[in-house]
């Protein structure tokens, strides 16, 4: 049994970590985060130069590693540093492009930027129940809250075609695309497409896109992991130096159960998170994505309200990083399935 | 035991909704349906329509102008407000300096600002909080200085809530370093224009604008604004403690959102079906409706209680706690509710066809992060629970 990570992972997760530090600092940062374009292309072919997006495919794909610990190396560190950058739309859209057997050179240097529209208003997380049509070689319909599909020059499409769910490729530029920002920072868009020119990629796609969630997933289990450690890192250092009646509320019993509790809860999401990177591309994958997903993001809540609480009215403030994750941490739950609906998945694998 | 309200009680019940749907303006309750921020018209507005009816200080004693309403008539008026989605009423004139003045003010402070309370010229705001006097608010440091007839205030007040819009603030100060810190304190009004005083906005973790620094330089308060005796603030800060017991447990707003969580449940589809229709979904509703039925009852029997003994005892800080958790539930389960449309900053882009969620609740991740401050203000949770175990464990 080894859960070290190797070498090249490690040699990966730390120069990301260095830069983050240097181009993601919590002043820029915010800017970045919260204000039109919600995206900073300085940042973006930073990450691109570092090789980032190689380590999301397998050697055979073009990458350097494709496997579950390559995903999981990536996205604590972007968790950490509260990274707006669309990655994760990104590396679902390499591994299906990947899949296909389609032209990923653009994509891996960062060059051309990639958005997965699946979700519907209607039919949030169900990329088989969208209403989304590809007829005649048109595509039309509605998808709602594409993350990265601010800045996307390519849009990777769930429709519905011959009765199948099939992957269509359409360009930004053929569809008409309302960007906005998250309260937890970054972008994403509605996008609609009318009559738009597409191209499918994979005719008969529900097993491969299924999959790339599972993928995107644990991505932002991940991500969680990170943003948890960094809230914790806040937290500790906030309850030990704070203090009222005299002495640093990190004295008072009533926290200090509450903080360790916080500390077990985060352990268990980051060994469920290393559960699920290691089932990847086997069998027990769908399972494992479930548990780490639902687990994370029950955890991620509850880091999120009790960092609040204990650390007082500060936590309260947009001035304070600490509240910045914790819109992270709540939100992530509501990327590709929350909590309940993978429990539901799960309850039914009982 | 008997649940239902007296004859008189019912009758004011209906009289109060009669008055909200002819009296309440639409755009007012959409707004505070919708959790969009109040401008200060908004609020002004409102106050000036409740003061017309005599309503404003209903629960302040006729001879000040209001109506003497017993505990139970103020939740009344309180509940059936939050239901008809009325805005709140600004509690810092109405609710917290009126009382302290009524009871420790001079005749002179009393002829010149209760009027003013309620007729909307005066906007007061609550300078307690410093950066380093939180939880232990004993330990405040603004420091006021005699000089001949005024005081010289110099520190910082923080949180003070909506100083934006207010034009006075009253303020505990410290007037001795000696003895207990509790013994040093004093309860000192002041206008906001004075010379050295500096308002500057906190941003909340949503976005919006609604608490403030306070700083005080220099600021020369007459001494006639000494509310009480000097150096006994603590006792009145106490006393507007306990005096505060309608609507802590905020169980109106709470009534309110529920109805507003089950719409939502019904609007917002997930697998193909409406969403209440999920039974994970549906059994975190019937939890925290039953917590809500129970919060509600355990309020009627504090204002029953209060009304006879006239103190309202340790449910207090219970129905501040367990109310302040079913609330912070429900924007929980709202949020929730909408799935990936909870996500996007509530903006212009997003209206008319492209609107995610249904209306009203454009605002649930706003209003959700939000609310995390009623379990951290007026007294924190902890603090709550601290008052209650001592009580009970000694
Ligand atoms: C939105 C908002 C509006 C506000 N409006 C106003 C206003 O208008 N006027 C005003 O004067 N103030 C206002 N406040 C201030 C509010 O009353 C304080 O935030 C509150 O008293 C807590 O103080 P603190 O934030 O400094 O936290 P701290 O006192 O530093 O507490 C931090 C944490 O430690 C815990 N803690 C502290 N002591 C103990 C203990 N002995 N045992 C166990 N746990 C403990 C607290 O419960 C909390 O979880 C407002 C605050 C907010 C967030």
């Amino acid at each position: 049994m080894n859960f070290e990570m190797s070498d090249d992972r490690r040699m990966l997760a730390d120069s990301l970590g260095r830069l983050l530090d240097d181009a993601c600092g919590f002043e820029h940062r915010t800017k970045v985060a919260y204000e039109a374009p919600w995206h900073d292309p300085a940042m973006w072919s930073g990450l691109a130069e570092l090789g980032l997006f190689h380590a999301f495919l397998s050697e055979d794909q073009g990458g350097f590693g494709g496997a579950g610990f390559d995903i999981t190396c990536v996205f604590e560190p972007l968790g950490r540093a509260l990274c707006p950058e669309p990655v994760l739309a990104q590396m679902m859209g390499l591994t299906l492009l990947a899949t296909a057997g389609a032209e990923t050179g653009p994509a891996l240097d960062g060059t051309e930027r990639l958005a997965l529209a699946v979700d519907e208003p209607d039919a949030p997380w169900e990329p088989e129940a969208g209403s989304t049509e590809f007829r005649g070689g048109k595509v039309t319909g509605r998808k709602s809250v594409v993350y990265g599909g601010h800045v996307a020059d390519r849009f990777l499409v769930a429709a519905l075609a011959d009765g199948k769910t099939a992957l269509v490729s359409v360009a930004a530029g053929d569809a008409s695309v309302t960007p906005y920002g998250m309260i937890d920072g970054g972008g994403a868009s509605e996008v609609v497409f009318e009559e738009a020119p597409g191209e499918v990629l994979i005719a008969d796609a529900g097993a491969a896109i299924a999959d790339a969630l599972d993928r995107g997933r644990l991505a932002l289990a991940a991500e969680a992991v990170g943003a948890m450690d960094a809230a914790l890192a806040l937290f500790t250092d906030y309850l030990k130096t704070r203090k009222q009646f005299g002495r640093p509320i990190g004295t008072f019993q009533a926290l200090q159960h509450r903080a360790v509790d916080l500390a077990i809860e985060t352990e268990q999401a980051r060994s469920i998170v290393i559960r699920a990177a290691a089932a990847m591309g086997t069998e027990a994958q769908g399972k494992a994505v479930a548990q780490a997903k639902a687990l994370t993001g029950k955890i991620a809540r509850l880091v999120a309200e009790e960092t609040i609480q204990m650390q007082g009215g500060v936590a309260m403030t947009w001035e304070y990083p600490s509240s910045h994750y914790a819109k992270r941490l709540t939100m992530i739950d509501h990327q590709l399935g929350d909590a309940m609906f993978h429990t539901e998945r799960l309850a039914k694998m009982v | 035991m008997d649940l239902s309200y007296s004859p008189e009680e019912q009758e004011f019940q209906d009289e109060v909704r009669a008055f909200l749907s002819e009296k309440l303006p639409g755009e007012l309750s959409n707004k505070v349906r919708r959790g969009q921020e109040l401008t200060k018209a908004d609020y002004e507005r409102w106050h000036a329509i409740l003061n017309a009816r005599g309503w404003l200080g209903g629960a302040w004693p006729k001879a000040y102008g209001g109506q003497g309403w017993s505990a139970i008539f103020q939740h009344i008026f309180e509940e059936e407000c939050a239901l008809a989605h009325a805005p709140r009423i600004v509690p810092f004139g109405l609710k917290m300096l009126g009382p302290v003045l009524m009871k420790f003010g001079t005749e002179a402070q009393r002829a010149e600002y209760l009027p003013r309370i309620l007729d909307g010229t005066d906007w007061w705001c609550q300078g307690y909080s410093e950066p380093g006097a939180g939880s232990d608010l004993a330990s405040l440091r603004t420091r006021a200085v005699r000089d001949g007839d005024h005081y010289i205030v110099n520190g910082q007040k923080t949180w003070t809530t909506l100083a934006q819009h207010a034009n006075r603030i009253f303020c505990l100060v410290r007037t001795s370093t000696e003895g207990k810190p509790q013994e040093g304190i004093s309860f000192l009004l002041m206008d906001l224009d004075s010379p050295g005083i500096e308002v500057r906005p906190i941003r909340l973790i949503e976005g919006g604008y609604e608490v403030n620094e306070v700083f005080l330089t220099d600021v020369r308060v007459p001494v006639g604004n000494l509310v009480g005796e000097e150096n006994t603030g603590w006792t009145i800060a106490k006393y507007l403690l306990g005096h505060e017991r309608s609507n802590i447990a905020m169980t109106g707003f709470s009534v309110a959102a529920l109805d507003g969580l089950k719409k939502l449940a019904r609007a917002v589809r997930r697998g193909g079906k409406p969403l209440i229709e999920n039974p994970l979904f549906a059994a975190r509703i019937a939890e925290v409706e039953m917590d809500l039925e129970a919060v509600r009852i355990t309020n009627l029997r504090m204002l029953a209680r209060a009304e006879k003994t006239g103190a309202p005892g340790p449910e207090a800080s219970m129905l501040k706690i367990k109310g302040t958790v079913v609330r912070q539930a429900l924007n929980d389960l709202a949020r929730q509710a909408l799935g990936p449309a909870a996500a996007p900053f509530p903006s212009e882009a997003l209206e008319g066809n492209l609107a995610l969620a249904p209306d009203g609740h454009a605002q649930a991740a706003a209003s959700y992060f939000n609310n995390r401050k009623i379990s951290i203000y007026g007294g924190s949770n902890e603090i709550q629970r601290n008052i209650l175990a001592k009580g009970m464990l000694g």
